[in-house]
């Protein structure tokens, strides 16, 4: 069921079908009612959001420039309280990692919290593959496994799911497990999940979550979810294992609560999640519950390339989804359009850091680098910039169309060329605006299909401003 | 006029600053009454205005399609046309933008490139921000009868912080009224290259942009990107739409007297 990044020439068809798709479009727009509003609502009653903001940049960027310390602090600590920790250099390294813990633990059945990384290494695909039964426990995430679909976006899952839809889904998957019955109210539809999966948690022979952040000084990860359904897949498995990137950690618990802070109102415009749990270690003598066996899988898939260079910024992302929720674009096409495992601006930059430029394709080029998303960014990463770098790497690598470059390489070479550029666009300015002059805009326009398809082109005033100034004479 | 008035204006005849007009090549081409409404504006605000006849483009286009090299060249021509004057004055957020950060930027690896990219983005600005926030001007009141809405460009706004200086000076334009449209701080789908690469996103952004526009029921659309502005005065009149689309220094130097952007001649 994971999405792996699709090739690049499908991006205009997946743009029409999001833009085609009514109930996509619904959900766009409610999220602007609700998760928009609700982060403006949050980040204005709390007075210091902007030095908060520059208090978890501050950590990371000091975490990521020491991160071979941090991460041998945290390992030594996970190791210390009787935890193991792997690391996985790529994504079929880390799958191997986490089958064979489940092999060796004799797994049969495993749960799983929300796990972007675990999307981005394809870990279900993997695990599946050896026969197990893999059962998701977010609920967003438990529909799209029922739906066999990808997610599209990374805090909320379904948002591009209708409640009509999730109701055939469940009544079709559900029929079986004692609801025959098809019911559209929510609250039933949680309801029935939480009955499902109940079992399923006991049942577990390993539970699987991802981590919000590792902190070094205890080596302990830390998950935020809002359905509890985090601890239950944590606790109540034999084996907990833990599959996070590298640049998931900070230093301290002090520091943790800076960055809560930040992720709650960043991702729903909420104070705090409903459950914010840290697990440390398996269970010791003592305790009334927890794993047997406590593992991490520290995972770096491309991100100590970005650690040396110009992308280490985007390390320091905390994976809240503003961005995304303040794209344009993003709110406009829909997650599924990207085609990758993160969509919006941070999955623009990603993508072609994780999968390579081969597999983004068009990614960081669709966007207008109008800024909005850094504007939100809890940690101020300067997305903009990011993309415009690697709209260059792809420039350099040629692999931009040959169009774009003749066209763009052709304005550059007539932007030096004042004498040039003058007869050249005098003449043709000339001509569009006395062939515009009646109607005063263009319905079609030689070449130009790209922008009159939906709108009209308005004619120039004719002479140039350079021209008009030589004369002193207005339009 | 007051006697303060008249001091004033007196400083600001000896003092009176060498401003240089980047005309921006949209303007230039497609609303050349843009640059005379800018020249208007700031020699009312006591600047001796010239405009560099070498002047083209900022090379935003091949900057934001990464074709880094190309930027360089054309940032080295622009650096070399502007750097002899005190101020660099342009009727645009988004060129303006990558002049005062983009250039820099682009020569941290060139010690010489990137100090005179620095000292030409020092002097650099926007003409609304130059006017309120280094002139501290207050041009002459013009009149326009007319309900605007105004949009906030990308560019500007984000990189330059422009957002109270356009509605400052606008709200001193006589029976001219200013209503807030939702979403004015979200891109209208311009985007330079973008809205002719990706259409259809554009033209789904501009659409959401005349939608919120048209609920205010303003019959003026103002702003201060001629990229953002041909945009929506496209997309508006494609919808049937009466919105008449201006600068909004067309309007502050009582220029805003023809045809909007996209209207027919026989208007006026």
């Amino acid at each position: 069921m994971t999405a792996h990044a699709r090739p690049p020439h499908e991006f205009d068809a997946r743009v029409t079908t999001g833009l085609g798709d009514a109930n996509l479009q619904r959900s766009l727009n409610a999220l602007k009612g609700t998760f928009i509003a609700a982060r403006g609502h949050a980040v204005t009653a709390l007075p210091e959001f902007e030095a908060l903001r520059d208090d978890g940049k501050a950590i990371k960027d000091h975490t990521l420039a020491n991160l071979d310390f941090y991460l041998q602090r945290y390992e030594e600590e996970v190791v210390r309280r009787g935890g193991q920790v792997h690391w996985a250099r790529d994504a079929a390294e880390a799958c191997d990692i986490v089958r064979t813990i489940c092999r060796e633990a004799g797994a049969r059945t495993v749960t799983k919290g929300k796990s972007m990384v675990s999307e981005e290494i394809a870990l279900n695909d993997a695990l599946e593959a050896d026969g197990l039964e893999v059962i998701e426990t977010d609920a967003g995430e438990y529909i799209l496994q029922l739906g066999r679909e990808a997610p599209s976006h990374i805090v909320m899952p379904t948002v591009h799911k209708t409640t009509d839809q999730i109701a055939d889904l469940f009544q079709k998957h559900h029929g079986e497990l004692g609801f025959p019955d098809r019911t559209t109210d929510a609250a039933e539809l949680i309801a029935q999940v939480r009955t499902v999966l109940r079992d399923k948690y006991f049942k577990a022979d390993v539970g699987i979550t991802g981590a919000n952040f590792l902190v070094a000084e205890t080596g302990s990860n830390i998950i935020v979810t809002n359905e509890g359904n985090g601890d239950l897949t944590s606790t109540l498995a034999r084996v907990h294992i833990v599959t996070t990137g590298i640049e998931k950690v900070i230093p301290t618990l002090e520091d943790l609560s800076v960055m809560l802070r930040l992720l709650a109102r960043s991702a729903l415009g909420s104070e705090i999640t409903s459950y914010t749990t840290l697990s440390t270690g398996p269970r010791r003598s003592g305790d009334l519950d927890g794993p047997e066996a406590y593992h991490v899988v520290l995972i770096d898939n491309g991100r100590a390339n970005m650690l040396a260079g110009h992308f280490r910024e985007m390390l320091r992302c905390i994976r809240c989804g503003a961005c995304m929720n303040h794209c344009p674009v993003y709110m406009s096409v829909g997650g599924h359009a990207y085609g990758s495992v993160y969509p919006g601006p941070m999955g623009a930059v990603l993508t072609p850091m994780i999968n390579g430029h081969e597999a983004a394709g068009e990614l960081p080029h669709a966007c207008t680098l109008n800024g909005r998303c850094q504007s939100v960014c809890p940690v101020k990463i300067p997305l903009p910039d990011l993309l415009r770098r690697l709209r260059h790497q792809q420039w350099e690598k040629k692999f931009v169309s040959a169009k774009v470059r003749w066209g763009v390489g052709a304005w550059a070479w007539l932007a030096t060329k004042p004498r040039l550029y003058k007869l050249a666009t005098g003449a043709a300015m000339r001509v569009l605006g006395w062939a515009g002059r009646d109607k005063g805009a263009f319905r079609s326009l030689p070449l130009a299909s790209g922008w009159t398809k939906g709108r009209d082109m308005p004619a120039p005033q004719g002479p140039t401003f350079q021209e008009l100034w030589a004369r002193r004479t207005r339009p | 006029m007051t006697i303060n008035e008249a001091h004033q204006r007196s400083e600001q005849a000896t003092s009176s600053p060498r401003v240089a007009l980047f005309v921006t090549c949209l303007v230039d081409l497609m609303r050349p009454n843009i640059g005379f409404a800018a020249v208007k504006l700031l020699e009312d605000a006591g600047c001796r205005v010239e405009v560099p006849r070498s002047q083209v483009c900022c090379g935003q286009p091949a900057y934001n399609s990464g074709d880094f090299a190309s930027t360089q060249r054309i940032a080295k021509h622009v650096i070399d046309t502007f750097a002899d004057y005190d101020y660099v004055v342009g009727p645009s957020g988004s060129c303006m933008a990558t002049i005062k950060t983009g250039y820099p930027a682009l020569f941290e690896d060139d010690a010489v490139w990137h100090a005179r990219a620095v000292k030409l983005a020092q002097r650099s600005h926007e003409l609304m921000s130059f006017l309120r926030d280094v002139l501290k001007a207050t041009p002459p009141q013009t009149r326009m009868a007319a309900t605007a809405t105004y949009h906030d460009s990308c560019s500007g706004l984000r990189s330059l912080g422009i957002k109270d200086q356009p509605r400052d000076l606008l709200a001193r334009v006589r029976d001219l009224k200013l209503v807030e449209m939702q979403d004015s701080d979200v891109c209208c789908g311009f985007g330079g290259t973008f809205c002719v690469k990706y259409p259809d996103i554009s033209v789904k952004m501009v659409t959401d942009k005349a939608a919120n526009i048209d609920a205010t029921g303003a019959d003026m659309l103002l702003g201060g990107d001629l990229g953002c502005l041909l945009n929506m005065a496209g997309r508006l009149r494609r919808l049937g739409k009466s919105t008449r689309v201006f600068h909004a220094a067309e309007v502050l130097a009582g220029m805003a007297d023809g045809p909007a952007i996209g209207e027919a001649e026989e208007r006026r």
